[in-house]
């Protein structure tokens, strides 16, 4: 039994340090400043996600697409009905074609998924030197260190790179992207926005508010997952001590 | 047959043209399990529970699944976005595939130290291989569904080596794809498989399972059932058992559904599959990881193939290769340390597939795949001539009654 | 825990009774624990939320003129949008008192007299009516014809003639400015 008990630990640590790589390609170990959504009980802060949509909004959405998210799921971030119509209205997408064959543009509506800021990759790559700034929908989920790794990721920005390391023209360093050069430049500065609940607009703050607006893109559930589970973990916890109960009662009977 | 009795006029109509009462009186009711099976008997019954739970929300998520490539990955999202309870059932199916392999190998490793693979149970355990087999196929065409980076590029690198057989290889490569790469065909054929193999491993179940009450369970104790003292019904007693296992595996399982999601995936499958741009480091799932090692482990492309389908071939020979008369390692203490030496060095193997092929990562896995191999060709025949057992006890009954003495 | 199987038997009773109430416990537990786990499977075939968010379309009656009608898609059905004229308010009226399958005075059918907006779905076995263009057959009573089995429906929806057992369904919709509606 001790055996098996030690096999099994030695198995979990290796498979752990093997798999979830706490180091990103660029080399440092990340950041990892804690989050509302952490831990057994975490749960997103909704005034934080608001700030991190406006984040996002006014900032990322210039070269970043979110195209898995839909205008109607920001009601979850705190935006009424008429503040999601306004930021839905705010771009355009080609409408249905009109009796005449004709395709004109129509403002964005609540339905619609959040419009691209090109109108395809190609655009997109041309207008950030040949860099396609990727979709942020999924980024929490499709980086190892998720979270930790977009925070890290917006502090992570150097004037100069280290000593002999070399940057090519029109790319920026950054001590977490794996190979450190970067093709997006240095992005959230102190102050950047205004905050519409007053915050203090920090770096610091900004990308911990992004970050939190990324992960909740990227895993809109997490709130209904984590209660849902507390749920079901003390109705199992209660029915499995029954069924054991049960057992031993059933068991006793034998010689 | 003679347990089954009713006063149901009902019932003993239905069951005179279908005998499915009797039958379940005979083979779930009153059938005689050894009354000493410990709790790493409950895997099997545990492994048949996660089928159910993986067929039940297979068929949901196909609901609102589409398999062309233009759509796979975002009807997947759609799934966890907009479906009412989609993301539930998608992360009970992906952390449920990971716990069936985990269940598997545990049922696995406990038929290996029990020699529950003696005679007479050589075909339960090649059914068992054959259901492993299929679990595989099935996982690996599944993990292709969604359509991410490791979907694709995972399929391409899998599917790309039968092109190491001679002649016919790349014949074979091009039927797999039906085209010059991994593209729609490709997905399209692997969804309909998808569906198809699990029904054929619950086939397989229930041959597993008559198989197994032909010859009845092993034990503990590696001695046969002989007598109605050795015995027990299977209801109440290890119906009870089982569901308590259920409940204990329910809360280990659900952990992960709702805290740890994407524990055992790879965030590069959240990046939509890409033909131009290849992963750094492209990993199967974590269940094939000591078959992956050992693959790489071999330089020739097509000896890696078949070192790595030879090492599951060689399960089907384990109860002649294994010389010994006795069964559980519970008598045999010398084949027990090497159980575990080739436990440990599985876990290695797995820990070893997951690394870039690089460095020490090589001669490692070179070694940990001639050991796995030596333990099957080499140490097992050899042990069972060279050890000497301890003395078996004469019956279960007897060894149940010494321990309360 | 006593081992009442083997004490005598005025508490074995007592034990049997024990031994019931867990086991019946332990069931309804189960029981509860099974049902709640089913309903997110069941649940998952309800619409789902961007099927949800389609549940109402804007319309925008502005250059429709009278005599004229524009179908629309609402919910994955045909409405139908009719700029009535005053001959066709005023048969609807008269046809009030007519004899009707399915009674319904013109009146409550519309919010304002010179906007039909109903249901294109024929409510016999569900075809598609004509009557939408002006070279369709508009059937006996001005309305709308099915043809594939011969409901004639009047200037006000309702079915005059044929098998049909009800009138042209009118969808919950609302004025949202003077020229546009929201279905739904």
């Amino acid at each position: 039994m001790r055996k098996l008990i030690l096999s099994a630990l030695t198995a979990a640590g290796l498979f752990a340090s093997s798999g979830a790589a706490l180091a990103a390609g660029g080399g440092e170990p990340l950041m990892k400043p804690g989050f509302s959504w952490d831990g057994f009980f975490g749960r997103y802060d909704q005034a934080e996600l608001k700030r991190g949509f406006e984040v996002f909004n006014q900032v990322c959405s210039n070269c970043h697409g979110l195209r898995l998210v839909a205008y109607r799921n920001l009601s979850a971030v705190g935006l009424t009905a008429d503040q999601i119509k306004d930021v839905a209205a705010a771009r355009e997408v080609a409408d249905a074609p009109n009796d005449e064959g004709m395709v004109s543009m129509r403002a964005g509506r609540a339905s619609d998924k959040y419009i691209n800021p090109f109108p395809n990759d190609k655009a997109a790559a041309a207008a950030n030197g040949g860099a396609l700034p990727p979709d942020l929908s999924l980024m929490a989920k499709a980086r190892v260190g998720g979270p930790n790794y977009i925070y890290s990721l917006m502090l992570g920005f150097k004037e100069e790179a280290p000593h002999g390391v070399v940057i090519p023209e029109g790319k920026y360093y950054n001590t977490y992207f794996p190979g450190n050069a970067i093709g997006m430049p240095p992005q959230l500065m102190e102050d950047l926005i205004t905050y519409s609940d007053g915050t203090k607009a920090s770096q610091e703050q900004l990308a911990r508010d992004v970050t939190a607006f990324l992960n909740w893109a990227a895993e809109p559930e997490l709130n209904e997952r984590k209660s849902m589970g507390l749920k079901v973990m003390i109705f199992l916890a209660v029915f499995t001590a029954l069924l054991y109960a049960l057992k031993r009662q059933i068991w006793k009977n034998l010689h | 047959m003679s347990g089954f009795q009713t006063n149901n006029k009902v019932i003993s109509w239905l069951d005179e043209r279908l005998p499915i009462f009797s039958m379940m009186q005979h083979s779930a009711i009153d059938y005689p399990t050894p009354r000493n099976l410990n709790y790493w008997w409950n895997f099997g019954s545990l492994a048949a529970f996660v089928l159910v739970i993986m067929l039940l929300t297979g068929i949901f998520l196909v609901m609102n699944y589409s398999s062309h490539t233009s759509l796979a990955f975002d009807s997947v999202e759609r799934i966890m976005r907009d479906v009412n309870y989609g993301w539930l059932i998608r992360y009970l199916h992906m952390n449920g595939a990971s716990m069936f392999f985990i269940l598997v190998y545990v049922h696995i490793f406990r038929n290996m130290y029990y020699g529950s693979y003696k005679a007479p149970r050589e075909v339960l355990w090649w059914v068992g291989i054959l259901i492993f087999l299929a679990m595989m196929a099935t996982a690996f065409m599944g993990y292709v569904l969604p359509w991410g980076q490791m979907s694709f590029w995972g399929a391409t690198v899998i599917t790309n080596l039968f092109s190491a057989f001679p002649v016919v290889g790349q014949h074979i490569v091009t039927l797999l794809w039906g085209g010059f790469a991994v593209d729609n065909p490709t997905l399209n054929r692997f969804f309909s498989l998808h569906y198809l193999l699990p029904f054929v491993i619950v086939g397989l179940v229930v041959v597993h399972v008559w198989a197994l009450h032909t010859v009845k369970s092993n034990n503990p104790l590696g001695v046969e059932m002989k007598g109605e003292a050795d015995s027990i019904p299977f209801h109440p007693y290890y119906t009870i058992k089982d569901l308590f296992g259920i409940g204990l595996f329910l809360m280990f399982f659900l952990g992960f559904v709702f805290w740890a999601p994407n524990f055992f995936g790879e965030p590069d499958n959240y990046i939509p599959a890409n033909p131009m741009v290849t992963p750094p480091h492209i990993v199967p799932e974590w269940y094939f990881l000591p078959f992956y090692a050992i693959l790489r482990a071999v330089p020739d492309k097509l000896l890696g193939v078949l070192a790595m389908f030879a090492a599951i071939i060689v399960l089907f020979f384990l109860p002649w290769l294994d010389s010994s008369k006795v069964r559980s390692a519970k008598f045999r203490p010398i084949y027990r340390q090497f159980f575990w030496l080739f436990f440990a060095n599985c876990i290695f193997l797995g820990y070893l597939g997951g690394k870039p092929a690089e460095g020490w990562y090589v001669p490692a896995s070179q070694i940990a795949t001639v050991y796995y191999f030596a333990h099957f060709l080499i140490l097992l025949p050899l042990l069972g001539k060279v050890e000497k057992p301890k003395a078996l006890p004469a019956s279960i009954s007897a060894a149940v009654l010494k321990e309360k003495a | 825990m006593a081992d009442s199987a083997t004490h005598a038997q005025p508490s074995s009773t007592d034990g049997q009774s024990r031994r019931d109430f867990l086991l019946y416990t332990t069931i309804a537990v189960g029981a509860a624990g099974t049902a709640a786990a089913l309903w997110p499977f069941v649940h998952s075939m309800n619409p789902a939320a961007d099927t949800l968010a389609l549940s109402t379309t804007d319309v925008d009656l502005a250059a429709i003129q009278p005599g004229q009608a524009i179908t629309v898609v609402w919910q994955g059905k045909p409405v139908f949008v009719r700029h009535r004229t005053a001959e066709d308010i005023a048969a609807a009226a008269k046809d009030d008192t007519a004899d009707l399958r399915d009674k319904a005075a013109d009146g409550t059918r519309v919010q304002k007299p010179e906007w039909l907006i109903v249901i294109g779905v024929c409510t016999h076995l569900g075809c598609v009516p004509l009557g939408q263009k002006a070279a369709d057959p508009k059937g006996d009573f001005g309305g709308w014809f099915c043809p594939c089995h011969g409901s004639h429906y009047d200037t006000s929806g309702r079915i005059r003639k044929g098998p049909a057992p009800l009138n042209l369904p009118v969808p919950k919709y609302a004025f949202t400015s003077d020229t546009t509606i929201r279905i739904g």
